[in-house]
């Protein structure tokens, strides 16, 4: 062997040793990072130890944080996890977050539950996923971790596992999580905006301490975490769109307080249409729940209609509506365009409106975010999937197209409603994304 | 199995939870006044309520009603005599039938949608209900008498 090529070699090879040391040292240095200790286990606290007062206060924040979103299963025991929050990453299950010893927190003292959701670290030193918002609840004042801690605790145990976690190897690895934390996280407690005034901070607290309204409308990252200089610019979550709460919001409609007000309440507002998907479990057995005090929902609506500058959207809201129904009964007469006739077959009997403002029970779709926003996602979704009785707005059903409609259908209402019913600009390859959406509802069923 | 109200009374079905509710209300209850038109949607003769609100039973599966209440045409007034019903009955509206009982559920939520509606609002909301006996004059007529006596108005036809 010649002289330069061996020099190469060993140069390789050095190159190769610093690099394989360095990853050695890093995860080192990341697990002693990551080092928790664990917070002594307790006897179940005895529920009688909590005030009332204090119980109550912790079921209002339960609710406004909506922990059933992903602290239980369908049709299962409140608080006992089992939802799976599907992840770029894989599939993590809500945890049971009842008293029980074994396998819920029942064991946890004040401090671990507090370091859980601050810190996002289990009572026994154990990273937690951050689907689990630790991110959003790290802002938590202490009488409100309190409260939340004293109502848990006073819940029925229950003795239930959930499923295993579906993330692979290596991102499994808990002590990874502290990369994740480095780079995603940073523990800080609540700070008001001095600049407004109490009910407007009040639903600051409430929308990103409490309600982590950000967990789903601010876009994530390729390591998962958000985004915070698009907070709130809208996100995919289980292949719906959830739509920006800022200005770019595309309801011909401005959110106003009073709009939003109902919307929080009763999940469907005349102007704006019904909730649905996973936006179902934030309202219902959350939220629209009389525990939680039309001040809190009240407080929400001003802010989250600050953050969306209502005041200075589509002053002619009025006009707005009128145009609205104007459209509405396009399809009803003896219209020759096929299109037109699919829509009054289907949809018309459901979606007409008269009159000067639309009922709530007839979701108005010249009003509709899903018929104005860039892609045809959440339209198409709601035709092939339908709304069941239990998604979606108390009361409001919508019958499944899937089985009915080719994509070429979906994709003709879908065109002819953005043409008549909006000014936007035509959705491109309907067809193909009705047939990408159809794929993704065959494969969550 | 599934749980839901069906006119006022609590029922079990065993069918899986993807079967159409029009098949489980007329096969596995036995109620029969509900038809099977297209089975697409499109026709409106499978019209049932759903928390009071008309919906397509062929396109709805039974999974998507567990705990709501539905009716039918049998339960939409005890004695059938909704006042729907009985100016059906006095219009002598149906000429084959088979659609009525959906055409009759869609305008009951039509009313209460516009109790006092006009011919735009009845040709939009009854769009989705076709009869090939082509009864729609009577339809309308009977609509509209109904509305006037649910108004509290006179019975003069």
């Amino acid at each position: 062997m010649n002289a330069p090529f061996q020099s190469k070699l060993s140069l390789i090879r050095r190159t190769v040793v610093v690099l394989v040391a360095g990853a050695v040292f890093g995860m080192m240095g990341l697990f002693f990072l990551s080092w928790r200790p664990t917070i002594a286990a307790i006897e179940r606290p005895n529920p009688a130890s909590f005030s009332a007062e204090l119980v109550s206060k912790g079921e209002s924040l339960a609710a406004a944080g909506h922990c059933m979103s992903c602290h239980i299963r369908p049709a299962g025991q409140p608080y006992a996890g089992g939802y799976g929050v599907k992840t770029p990453f894989g599939v993590i299950y809500g945890s049971n977050i009842t008293p029980d010893p074994e396998t819920g927190i029942g064991r946890w003292s004040l401090d671990a539950f507090s370091r859980a959701m601050r810190e996002g670290v289990a009572q026994d030193g154990s990273h937690l996923f951050a689907a689990f918002p630790y991110n959003a609840f790290t802002e938590l004042a202490d009488d409100d971790i309190k409260a939340l801690y004293a109502y848990l605790m006073t819940r029925p145990a229950v003795n239930a596992t959930v499923p295993h976690n579906t993330i692979p190897f290596p991102l499994n690895v808990r002590f990874l999580q502290e990369g994740w934390k480095i780079l995603c996280f940073k523990s800080e407690r609540f700070r008001p905006n001095p600049a407004k005034d109490a009910e407007w901070n009040r639903g600051a607290y409430l929308v990103e301490a409490v309600s982590d309204c950000g967990g789903c409308h601010t876009p994530r990252n390729s390591l998962g975490g958000e985004k915070l200089r698009d907070a709130y610019s809208g996100a995919v979550v289980d292949n719906w769109i959830t739509p920006p709460l800022t200005q770019a919001n595309p309801s011909p409609v401005p959110w106003t307080k009073e709009e939003l007000f109902t919307y929080l309440r009763t999940g469907v507002t005349p102007l704006h249409g019904a909730i649905a998907a996973t936006m179902t479990p934030v309202i219902r057995n959350a939220l629209a729940l009389p525990v939680v005090p039309d001040s809190d929902i009240r407080a929400i609506a001003t802010y989250v209609s600050d953050i969306t500058h209502a005041d200075t959207r589509a002053p002619d809201a009025e006009a707005t509506v009128k145009q609205a129904i104007k459209t509405s009964s396009l399809g009803s007469g003896p219209e020759q365009d096929p299109d037109a006739n699919l829509y009054a077959a289907a949809c018309l009997s459901c979606h007409y409106n008269s009159g000067t403002v639309p009922l709530s029970a007839r979701p108005e779709l010249a009003l509709n975010s899903a018929l104005t926003m860039p892609e045809p996602t959440n339209f198409i979704q709601a035709v092939l999937r339908g709304i069941s009785d239990t998604d979606g707005a108390p009361g409001l059903t919508m019958p499944a197209y899937a089985s009915s409609f080719s994509d070429a259908d979906v994709a003709r209402l879908a065109a002819y409603l953005r043409r008549t019913r909006t000014n936007r600009p035509p959705w491109m390859n309907l067809e193909k994304k009705v047939s990408v959406v159809r794929r993704e509802l065959a494969a969550s069923d | 199995m599934t749980t839901f109200t069906l006119n006022g009374r609590n029922v079990s079905v065993h069918s899986p939870d993807d079967a159409p509710l029009l098949w489980v209300i007329r096969d596995e209850l036995g109620l029969t006044g509900t038809k099977f038109g297209c089975g697409v949607g499109m026709c409106g003769a499978c019209t049932v309520h759903v928390e009071g609100r008309a919906t397509r039973s062929c396109i709805t599966s039974v999974g998507a009603i567990a705990g709501a209440k539905v009716t039918t045409i049998e339960g939409l007034d005890p004695e059938g005599k909704h006042p729907l019903q009985t100016a059906w009955l006095e219009l002598q509206v149906p000429q084959c039938g088979y659609c009525q009982s959906g055409q009759i559920m869609q305008a009951a939520t039509l009313l209460k949608d516009y109790p006092n509606p006009t011919d735009q609002d009845i040709n939009a909301v009854m769009a989705g209900s076709l009869c090939r006996c082509m009864t729609y004059l009577r339809i309308r007529k009977a609509i509209k008498l109904a509305a006037t006596r649910m108004q509290g108005g006179g019975t003069h036809g």
